[in-house]
């Protein structure tokens, strides 16, 4: 490794390192202040915006298949929600008889936390200072801040995976060993495109990352790691929320509801707030790992250019929340084996390949080329080598494979040699 | 197939995202309904009514017919020896007693039919949502129609603009005795407030279509016909020019009434949005 990367690598460190300089000056009443209206701003604001994305969800997808949509509650149907939610609270709490009561009441906790715990280490705006004191538009700023995110998301599964679990019920209970089988098998995926992004920032901290990507528009990552890299993400993140697409969790032609067939009233509003506000808070993330955050152009008006990252963030996740939903109107769900092989075959060794080519560029401009080339030539090998097997197979013993997706093939038993050629 | 072929038919899926984008911009197709109805078929089979006679008097002689025929079970009729000095009906008996039960009948229409003096039809008024069981029997004095020959409208009943009117026999009658020589023939009792009514589209040749929105039994079963009943000018290759030029006629008019259709709807909106702005 040169010198002059290593030099450079060490200030990134030392920059990102820093965290919020909220807390330079020791902890006095203004830092207490500031922090209990960070927190309470994000919870009213994630909760609002769940709100308003649950309308705006059934609005979209209801434009998108020529229907109306909710429009009784409110103006254009905007206190739907609020409405359902009311409902919902004083609808009967249902316990099944068979549940594992302590756990089926922790559930919705271990999934709704988690929710709004990833949105905290999102940087929202930019560094504003309010009677000399300077701090981040961000609740928390830790120094391991992505990893914070990998980790909430984790447990989340648990909450999926015990609701089912707990219910004693048979369709809650497929639907959880599929959401734990899936959100685990695109965890790695998911893993693996972060590290890429570590990688190039050289630190965790949200805040970093931000902040490496805010000089210009070629900056952000998702130029700089050559796009793959995001699409990865996306979709890794998409199976992650369970989201159409990879709805299986909850398919409802073949498990009821899911995970939550057994849970009612409040309980399963929880559930149903976690989902979207998961929605929201990756979309969020997204943003912040390959499109800068709250990074754009501002323009120098006194007093109101603060805000103007603010703004950018909002629109850039606004983006990536039409894109869910689009999702679900546009795509049909994915059967159960071809979720696996997308898992599986594809994103892990495309990311995993990304990731040692990106290490390779960031140490040297040959070891990257070298690196990538032999990732190809290596796949392409493979992906050959696996085909060839698989045909040789499918024609010497057409009776004992079983036959690949696509036309269903008519198994014959084997006739004497020669009869029917 | 190439490998070309092969990466498009993979990635086919994604003609989904530009399918739903266009659909953003289609008209919706769901109608704002208590606000917003749809148009009723001009023999919709709503709730009943009990035709009279021109003079007033009431055409049901209590045979009891169309509760014998009734699949739902849902009416229930006692006759009575007409008062000789006061009849309510012209024939030797009349309904004393005529109740529907609302919560029962699936308005199959086939009381209608097995009614021998046109006493009994229906409206096209389907909006009645009672809130008891009581109101959901309706009994003669609710059924029989009031002395302009309108049925009766209750509280509880949604009428809308025409349902009441071309309720009475007159609609069922297509070709009287189904027999073709009798096309255009009046075979129908008049009624009260509405004389003997006339024959419209489907019941004579001289049809009007827009009336009724119906077509001739002819056109409609001459793929049916044997050869030799066909006309002359409809056979073969002749026959099948015709055949497509009405069709085409007949998908003109659709597509023309669909554009005038949009354009109304287009030039409502825009006024909307101009009154808007105004007032904002």
């Amino acid at each position: 490794m040169s010198g002059a990367m290593l030099a450079q690598l060490h200030s990134m460190v030392a920059l990102t390192t820093h965290g919020d300089p909220l807390y330079d000056n020791g902890v006095g009443w203004f830092v207490w202040v500031v922090d209990i209206i960070k927190v309470l701003v994000a919870f009213v604001a994630l909760l609002v915006s769940v709100m308003l994305m649950i309308w705006f969800e059934r609005k979209l997808i209801s434009d998108m298949q020529s229907r109306i949509g909710p429009n009784r509650a409110g103006p254009w149907g905007l206190l739907q929600t609020l409405a359902d939610g009311t409902k919902l609270f004083f609808k009967e709490d249902l316990l099944p008889e068979r549940a594992d009561r302590s756990v089926f009441k922790l559930a919705p906790y271990l999934s709704l936390v988690p929710a709004l715990l990833i949105f905290t280490v999102v940087p929202v705006g930019g560094i504003i200072t309010v009677s000399g004191h300077t701090f981040e538009l961000q609740v928390a700023d830790p120094p391991i801040g992505i990893l914070m995110v990998l980790a909430m998301s984790s447990i989340a599964v648990y909450g999926v995976m015990l609701a089912g679990w707990s219910s004693g019920s048979k369709y809650p209970l497929l639907g959880s060993v599929r959401a734990s089988a899936q959100m685990i098998s695109y965890e790695a995926a998911l893993g693996i495109t972060v590290v890429t992004v570590v990688l190039i920032t050289g630190s965790l901290s949200t805040r970093a990352i931000v902040e490496s990507q805010s000089t210009n528009f070629w900056d952000w990552n998702l130029i700089r790691l050559g796009i793959v890299p995001f699409f990865l993400f996306l979709i890794a993140i998409t199976a992650e929320l369970t989201r159409p697409p990879f709805d299986l969790t909850e398919a409802e032609s073949e498990l009821v509801g899911g995970f939550h067939t057994e849970y009612s009233s409040i309980r399963f509003a929880m559930f149903f707030l976690a989902e979207f506000m998961n929605v929201i808070t990756m979309s969020a993330i997204v943003v912040t790992l390959f499109f800068g955050g709250p990074d754009g152009p501002v323009p120098h008006i006194p007093s109101f250019s603060i805000w103007f990252p603010v703004v950018w963030f909002l629109i850039k996740v606004f983006i990536f929340l039409f894109i869910y939903v689009w999702f679900r109107a546009a795509l049909p769900r994915l059967r159960y084996d071809q979720l696996m092989t997308l898992g599986w075959k594809y994103l892990i060794p495309v990311s995993l390949g990304w990731l040692l080519a990106v290490a390779g560029f960031i140490v040297d401009g040959w070891w990257g080329l070298g690196i990538a080339v032999a990732a190809v030539v290596l796949g392409t090998v493979l992906v050959r080598a696996f085909g060839v097997g698989q045909f040789r197979e499918t024609q010497r013993e057409p009776d004992l494979v079983t036959p690949r997706i696509g036309p269903r093939v008519v198994r014959t038993p084997p006739g004497p040699v020669g009869e029917d050629g | 197939m190439g490998i070309v072929d092969d990466v498009k038919d993979q990635l086919s899926f994604l003609g989904g995202f530009k399918l739903t984008l266009e659909h953003l911009t289609r008209p919706r197709v769901t109608r704002q309904y208590p606000e917003e109805k749809k148009p009723k078929q001009p023999r919709q089979h709503g709730r009943h009514v009990l035709n009279r006679y021109e003079d007033g008097m009431e055409k049901c002689i209590g045979c009891e017919l169309c509760a014998g025929v009734c699949p739902a079970d849902c009416i229930y009729v006692r006759g009575l020896d007409n008062p000789p000095d006061d009849p309510v009906s012209p024939g030797e008996r009349y309904g004393y007693v005529y109740e529907i039960n609302y919560l029962r009948c699936i308005h199959c229409d086939l009381c209608v039919e097995a009614c021998p003096t046109e006493a009994i039809t229906e409206s096209k008024l389907f909006e009645f949502s009672f809130t008891n069981r009581a109101d959901a029997i309706y009994t003669k004095a609710e059924l029989v129609v009031d002395d302009d020959g309108r049925p009766q409208k209750l509280p509880w009943e949604d009428w809308r603009e025409g349902d009441d009117l071309m309720t009475s026999g007159w609609m069922r009658a297509t070709s009287p005795a189904g027999n073709a020589a009798y096309e255009g023939e009046v075979q129908w009792s008049g009624e009260l407030g509405y004389g003997v009514r006339q024959p419209e589209g489907g019941q004579s040749g001289r049809r009007n279509d827009q009336a009724t929105g119906s077509k001739q039994l002819r056109d409609v079963l001459e793929p049916h016909l044997l050869t030799e009943d066909i006309p002359l000018e409809h056979r073969g290759m002749k026959g099948r020019m015709w055949r497509a030029q009405i069709s085409a006629e007949r998908n003109k008019k659709k597509m023309e009434a669909a554009r005038e259709r949009f354009k109304e709807l287009r030039a409502t909106r825009a006024a909307q949005k101009a009154q808007k702005k105004a007032s904002a």
